[in-house]
């Protein structure tokens, strides 16, 4: 545990100091982001509670106010104090733009290197950080974590994966950080290269910044022989560093003392009892910068209930297990593509690599999903595809509740992402197919 | 027993020229090659002069690539050449999955090569019955 004294708190302390640290933060947005005093003031509140049970009158803050204040708008402090900024992909609409003081960085380089140690890192490890270094947050964020865990740093970052291999190999890089769609990418070139990773010195992989599944965990651990963590952030709130799983892999704990985690019902807005699923809304109580309250993520996930035995007190949040806006409605039906990702996992021969199109066949929707045959099917013979095919399909479909097609299309044909996996390409407003 | 290539491909227009042209490029000599389709992919069934060197150059292009055992058999060129030849596994038990034929450049017989469960005891059989069931070997000078 890199900071005992906050990661194993109480939980009667904790509460004290978040409502604590809450109020400051209150106080300041209201006094210097004029979108919060707007907000208290549109909605009759004061910016100051008594208690966290009175979080839920506050009002939420939505990407929307962050790109309506695009690009400075949101900053609390002047940007004589700004020290860096980061942004958003952009992927959904304008970019946005989040500041960070000296102190946010202090801070955040602490929250990282907690992760780091949640993998059983420590100064003696070799940490290659292969997410982008730029305005992604990923790269810098991994990076002043391991340097302030004490860890040797590869400053690699994204891409030219031939290279990473090699670096892996001859560096003896023991913690990988990257996307988990990019850890298969390297696990597949690196058997390209004839390097087999479980044979080199790298045991742990901190993952994160999209969605995965438990099966594909599974699948990258037994490709590298490593343990592989999920780990939580985004730029609104922090970036990396938001929340991590400790080598029990049985949820993310939350760095509490940093944020408020609340999960809501994305209709009704209401908080929902713990172990129910929803979307997931964080309040930083640190943040000078640009600190957030009650920031809806729009990533669905869920509290785990009970106490890890890891020693660290922190709450848990489940895996995220997708976005309300990557959710797809057919027919009607709620689906997530995880789902499918996760079926795919568990079925030998074919890859977890897949993309779903959707169309209009007159006024339905007709989905087709796409799955690479994977190197050990033996598909000399059509009825062993067939069959295949027609298992994909019918447990896609009983997984979601939908109806689907498969198409089986060849090894290594669907686009692997080196940053975000685009897994959904949606026709249906494009004209009948 | 010969060794046969399978890879698959989607059911698109240029692929198998691709394809074929990966192998031309490698300087591999193909004695047959048969196409089994569906509406959305195929797979390619190839029988060449190298089929090691064959498999590597297409999975390093890419490809996926399996290989299987089958047996390539010398037909007569007379009516009743190849029902001679089935008749021959039909009566050993021997179920036959697929088959196809290439014709040798020389003119007498064809070649036909047959997919079974059991290829090495499909090949006893026929040595058994006198019919010439070829090697890997043979096949690659037959051109």
């Amino acid at each position: 545990m890199f900071q005992p004294e906050y990661e194993a708190m109480q939980p009667a302390d904790l509460e004290v100091l978040q409502l604590e640290r809450l109020n400051t933060v209150l106080s300041r947005v209201y006094e210097h982001v004029p979108t919060y005093r707007a907000k208290f003031d549109e909605a009759g509140v004061a910016p100051r509670i008594r208690g966290l049970d009175e979080l839920s009158s506050l009002p939420f803050t939505v990407k929307d106010d962050l790109r309506a204040a695009y690009p400075y708008g949101m900053f609390a402090v002047p940007l004589h104090d700004i020290v860096r900024v980061h942004s958003s992909s952009g992927t959904t609409g304008q970019i946005t733009v989040v500041g960070y003081t000296r102190g946010d960085i202090e801070r955040w380089g602490d929250m990282m290197a907690r992760t780091i140690a949640c993998a059983g890192g420590t100064a003696d490890d070799i940490v290659q950080v292969a997410y982008g270094y730029g305005l992604f947050t990923g790269g810098l964020g991994a990076h002043y974590g391991a340097e302030r865990l004490g860890c040797t740093t590869i400053p690699i970052s994204g891409g030219n994966t031939k290279r990473q291999v090699q670096v892996m190999k001859d560096f003896g890089t023991t913690i990988l950080a990257c996307t988990p769609s990019y850890a298969v990418l390297l696990a597949e070139s690196a058997a390209e290269m004839g390097v087999d990773v479980r044979e080199l010195p790298l045991r742990a992989g901190i993952f994160g910044a999209e969605p995965w599944s438990d099966n594909m965990r599974k699948q990258i651990e037994a490709l590298m022989g490593i343990t592989a963590i999920d780990i939580y952030g985004l730029s609104e709130v922090l970036g990396p560093g938001v929340a991590s799983e400790c080598l029990h892999q049985e949820g993310l704990h939350v760095n509490e003392d940093h944020f408020i985690v609340e999960i809501i019902d994305p209709q009704t807005l209401q908080p929902v009892p713990d172990g129910q699923r929803g979307e997931v809304v964080f309040t930083t109580l640190t943040k000078e910068g640009i600190p957030v309250v009650r920031y809806r993520t729009r990533d669905i996930s869920r509290i785990v209930p009970g106490v890890c035995t890891c020693g660290r007190t922190f709450r848990r949040m489940e895996r995220v297990s997708g976005r309300t806006d990557d959710m797809l409605i057919i027919r009607g039906v709620n689906v997530f593509p995880s789902q499918i990702e996760q079926v795919l996992a568990g079925i030998p021969g074919v890859a977890p690599h897949y993309q779903v199109v959707l169309s209009k066949r007159g006024s339905m929707d007709y989905v087709e999903v796409h799955v690479e045959v994977g190197p050990d099917v033996p598909f000399d013979e059509i009825k062993t595809l067939e069959r295949l095919r027609t298992r994909v399909a019918s447990e896609i479909a009983s997984a979601l509740a939908v109806n689907i097609d498969v198409k089986l299309v060849e090894p290594k044909s669907i686009q692997r992402s080196e940053g975000k996996a685009k897994r959904v390409l949606d026709l249906r407003n494009e004209g009948s197919a | 027993m010969v060794k046969q290539l399978t890879v698959f491909l989607e059911n698109s227009p240029g692929r198998l020229a691709a394809l074929t042209r990966a192998i031309g490029d490698a300087g591999i000599n193909m004695r047959a090659l048969m196409v089994a389709d569906t509406a959305e992919f195929g797979v390619v069934r190839i029988i060449c002069d190298d089929p090691a060197f064959a498999q590597s150059v297409l999975e390093a292009a890419g490809y996926g690539v399996t290989v299987t055992d089958v047996i390539a058999v010398v037909v007569p060129d007379r009516p009743g050449g190849l029902a001679d030849v089935l008749e021959v596994l039909g009566a050993a038990d021997i179920n036959v999955e697929y088959a196809y034929c290439f014709v040798r450049p020389s003119g007498r017989g064809a070649i036909d090569v047959f997919r079974v469960e059991e290829p090495a005891r499909a090949a006893a059989v026929l040595s058994d019955a006198s019919m010439r069931v070829l090697t890997q070997e043979e096949v690659r000078l037959t051109a």
